[in-house]
């Protein structure tokens, strides 16, 4: 560990506790991660392109995506309008709505998913106003997307939330003071300051829900080629026994899911790097 | 404890904060390391604290090599430039806490370390605050409980970094004035660190002007202002013009000359006069302040009394001639 | 502000003050009532009206039908199971989490910023992929298969493939979550130890550990709420088998496929109840720090 070590400290447990965490990591995430690609790898290219290029993983993973576009792209529009509004109004309930924000996070995925499908079919609270309309929500793409909603909720607000948060008052009465109307001065002045942080929510919820099972499983209806996302054919290739086909799907969604990380990382310094403290002395 | 370092060297990645510097500070010493930041002067007062590491040269405490002994062994006492108090800590706790972490066997009673800390805050001016936060006293208090959390273990040697750094130019003359009497009382070993040469000026026995790693002067504070060595060290302590005499002056650097000494006159006195411009004139203050331009372009500033602004009741525009007193000339070899 | 299109002529005493009002730079009222109309629409839809629905679904069968679904051995079962699995998974991923900020916060070393990218990694996998790769190692067809069914250990559709997975999910909660944390707080308090002459030990218990207790337990009471109702990856790894390898998430689902709604959304309702108290502690804890909230 002394050879890592670039400067040398007068704290101990250097060694201990660097020692113990690359230890743990090694054995516990990177070394199954790792296993993974070892099974794929053990595939032919054929039988790897076969179980992902089928129409039933492209169908599946086209869903994945295009419901977790759409559903990130509904929390990014009502996430901020959300954010926005935790921050600048105060108004009876604001602190508990607050609060709530955060409940997909705290509610296991499975409840979630019951629930969302209880009160969107055909006879459910919400689902037995919709069916008049001809919009059958339960068992559709349509219910798929709800359900990545709820999931990644959170993420745009709690992004958005802290930039807004940080924004100089100083900062919009200078644009108002300079003639700008509220619009202009949002188009103008909020939003470019905003939007790192809006795309890094929007990425996070992307990427949340495009390994989501729990809550999209039970209003999914999982029929293969129409609502079968890509984690769900993983486990339905399990219960086969297509321990193959499975892990090829999974090594593709695992490799764009990383790839969105280092994405939402960039991005993520790239946004500190820029806006922090654009009114402070540099350090 | 008397300090000794010898050519200490350090740098972070490619930054060279120290060159082989060399350091005495004698028993009993008030010093001041004095110098911009990037100076080097808050690492070396780290090293010397064991806080941080020397690529190269050695700490020696009684003429003892100390270089390996851990920070935590050599009784040094550190105030920190923001004091770095427990914050969950009240101020009772924050001074008793070297005492309490000794081994048992050293450990003093419960009732020695209650008599301790309270002798500390009295000293300290705090003994009712014992109770309170850190978050909760301002922040000459705060600078106060660190000082009385570092003389709590009885330290061999006092070490402050900016101690007057993150207060208001009030509560630092107080507690510059407050330091140098503590100093006098108990007689420890002390090293500060400031980039404030008035306060290392006014508080130091002696002075070492640090610039990039090096140390440019070492002397009382009357030495380092009046006989800077170098021209940096010239520029560093106060206000300074530089003047040329004559025209062919200007291939080397100058006359240095403050302020102060700057000598205005209506009439052509005697030698090293130069005629000048008077610019503009500050009136406002126990001095007056007076703008020159003299007849080789050099931008003079001048301070008289306001006695000799009456007599002379200069203006602008008026040609004067200026003479400095007190002048030095810097080699022309020297360049940062 | 007309002034600066009125001419060139003016001089600033011309000029107005700046507006310092709160008018100048607040939204019209049409602005504010569209804007928490729809906040509120979309937060009541979304969160409000599907909490309320686990328990009104739990208690549609009346408090007879929610009792025994919450009595039911199977459901008691489950209980416990999810119990254990928290019990292992938290303290050592906060144990983790406290040994990985250290060195990451306190220390410098080459590949400081890969460790904590790579920290992160779970949160980017999917639970279900979560699953698949301990099946993949542990299973029967798996790397470690044979051996492990040679020395008669089970770990796939058994309980130690359930905490493996779980603590898998919940590796980086603590440690993401002191990092930042110990990293703003810098070295400055304990190296004060040092020169005080407190040892490793003590400054890290009297020090570093008061200052990071918030934080800490703020960790914690996420990485417990995941680790309690995870339900893809255990749902992968555990074979379902009632009594025994069921935890509470997927209790509800059985429950749920075998369409005794009251009864799944009664055992939900103890895990909403769970989800809820975590939300209140979460915001005690952030008020407390006196920060805003957080997402992952």
């Amino acid at each position: 560990m002394g050879l890592l070590r670039t400067k040398r400290s007068v704290l101990p447990g250097f060694g201990l506790t660097l020692g113990f965490s690359v230890a743990y990591l090694c054995l516990l995430i990177l070394i199954p991660l790792a296993g993974l690609f070892v099974k794929s790898a053990s595939l032919t290219a054929a039988e790897f392109l076969a179980a992902v290029g089928s129409p039933r993983a492209l169908a599946a993973y086209r869903l994945s995506f295009g419901a977790s576009f759409a559903a990130a792209a509904a929390n990014a529009v009502f996430g901020l309008v959300v954010a926005w509004v935790l921050v600048r109004y105060r108004f009876p309930g604001s602190g508990a709505l607050d609060a709530l924000v955060d409940l997909p996070f705290a509610l296991p995925t499975a409840v979630a998913g019951i629930t969302l499908t209880t009160l969107l079919a055909k006879n459910g609270w919400l689902g037995r106003y919709l069916e008049p309309f001809g919009i059958p929500v339960a068992y559709t793409p349509l219910g798929i997307t709800i359900a990545l909603i709820f999931i990644g909720l959170p993420f745009v607000v709690r992004t958005v939330q802290p930039v807004l948060q940080d924004l100089e008052p100083e900062l919009e009465e200078a644009a108002a003071s300079l003639g700008a109307n509220r619009f202009e001065t949002f188009r103008r002045v909020l939003f470019p300051t905003l939007w790192p942080a809006l795309v890094t929510g929007f990425a996070l919820a992307f990427a949340r829900s495009l390994g989501e099972y729990g809550s999209v499983v039970f209003i999914s209806g999982n029929m293969p080629m129409k609502t079968e996302i890509a984690p769900l054919l993983i486990v339905t290739q399990l219960e086969q026994y297509e321990y193959g086909a499975a892990t090829a799907i999974a090594a593709v969604l695992l490799v764009l899911s990383f790839a969105m990380l280092l994405g939402i990382n960039a991005l993520q310094r790239y946004g500190t790097r820029r806006f922090a403290g654009a009114g402070e002395e540099p350090a | 404890m008397s300090i000794e370092a010898r050519s200490i060297t350090k740098s972070f990645g490619t930054f060279t904060a120290l060159r082989a510097v060399n350091l005495e500070v004698k028993e009993g010493e008030l010093v001041a390391l004095l110098g911009p930041s990037g100076s080097g002067k808050t690492t070396l007062l780290r090293i010397v604290a064991g806080l941080e590491f020397a690529d190269a040269g050695n700490v020696l405490f009684d003429g003892e090599d100390a270089t390996e002994r851990s920070a935590r062994d050599r009784r040094v006492g550190f105030v920190f430039q923001h004091y770095a108090l427990f914050r969950h800590m009240n101020v009772f706790e924050n001074v008793a806490f070297g005492l309490r972490v000794r081994p048992r066997r050293e450990r003093p009673s419960t009732r020695e370390i209650r008599e301790r800390v309270h002798e500390l805050l009295r000293l300290v001016q705090l003994d009712g605050m014992s109770e309170r936060l850190p978050s909760q006293l301002s922040g000459g208090q705060r600078q106060r409980v660190a000082l009385a959390r570092a003389l709590a273990v009885r330290p061999r040697v006092l070490l402050l970094d900016e101690p007057f750094g993150a207060l208001d130019s009030r509560v630092r003359k107080d507690l510059r004035r407050w330091l140098r009497q503590l100093h006098d009382e108990l007689h420890i070993t002390s090293v500060f660190v400031t980039h404030d040469q008035e306060e290392a000026l006014e508080l130091a026995d002696r002075v070492v002007v640090m610039n990039q790693g090096r140390i440019e002067q070492v002397g009382t504070p009357e030495q380092v202002y009046h006989e800077p060595a170098t021209r940096f060290v010239y520029e560093f302590l106060g206000d300074v013009n530089i003047f040329h005499e004559r025209a062919e002056d200007s291939r080397h650097g100058g006359i240095y000359v403050r302020p102060h000494a700057v000598e205005i006159t209506r009439r052509p006195i005697g030698d090293g006069a130069v005629s000048a411009r008077v610019q503009r004139v500050h009136v406002a203050g126990p001095t007056v302040k007076v703008e020159l331009v003299t007849e080789f372009g050099d931008l003079v500033q001048a301070e008289i009394s306001q006695e000799q602004q009456r007599r002379l009741a200069l203006t602008r525009e008026d040609a004067v001639y200026v003479r400095p007193n007190e002048s030095r000339v810097f080699s022309e070899d020297y360049s940062i | 502000m007309t002034s600066a299109s009125a001419g060139r002529d003016w001089t600033l005493a011309d000029v107005p003050p700046p507006p310092r009002t709160a008018s100048a730079v607040a939204d019209p009222p049409w602005v504010r009532g569209l804007l928490i109309g729809v906040a509120l629409l979309f937060l009541g839809l979304f969160l409000l009206l599907p909490l309320v629905t686990v328990f009104g679904q739990a208690f549609s069968k009346g408090i007879g039908v929610y009792l025994d679904a919450i009595t039911d051995p199977m459901a008691l079962a489950a209980m416990r199971l999810t119990l254990l699995v928290a019990a292992i998974s938290v303290p050592v991923n906060a144990v983790f989490g406290v040994a990985a900020a250290w060195a990451i916060a306190k220390f410098e070393f080459r590949g400081k910023s890969l460790l904590i990218t790579a920290i992160d990694l779970p949160f980017a996998v999917s639970p279900v992929v979560s699953g698949l790769i301990f099946v993949l190692l542990f299973g029967a067809q798996g790397l470690l298969g044979p051996w492990l069914t040679l020395h008669g250990v089970k770990i796939i559709f058994a309980i130690p493939g359930i905490v493996i997975a779980t603590t898998f999910i919940t590796f980086p909660f603590v440690a993401h979550e002191l990092i930042p944390l110990m990293q703003e707080q810098g070295t400055e308090e304990e190296e004060a130890a040092v020169s005080l002459g407190a040892s490793g030990f003590q400054i890290f218990r009297r020090v570093t550990l008061p200052n990071i207790s918030l934080g800490l337990l703020y960790g914690i009471v996420l990485l417990n709420a995941r680790a309690m109702g995870e339900f893809g990856a255990v749902s992968v790894v555990s074979g379902h088998i009632r009594g025994q390898t069921n935890t509470m998430p997927l209790h509800v689902e059985i429950l749920y496929n075998e369409y005794q709604g009251a009864a799944a959304f009664a055992v939900a309702s103890l895990l909403a109840l769970l989800a809820v108290v975590t939300l209140v502690v979460k915001r005690v804890l952030e008020w407390r720090m006196g920060r805003a909230s957080r997402a992952l």
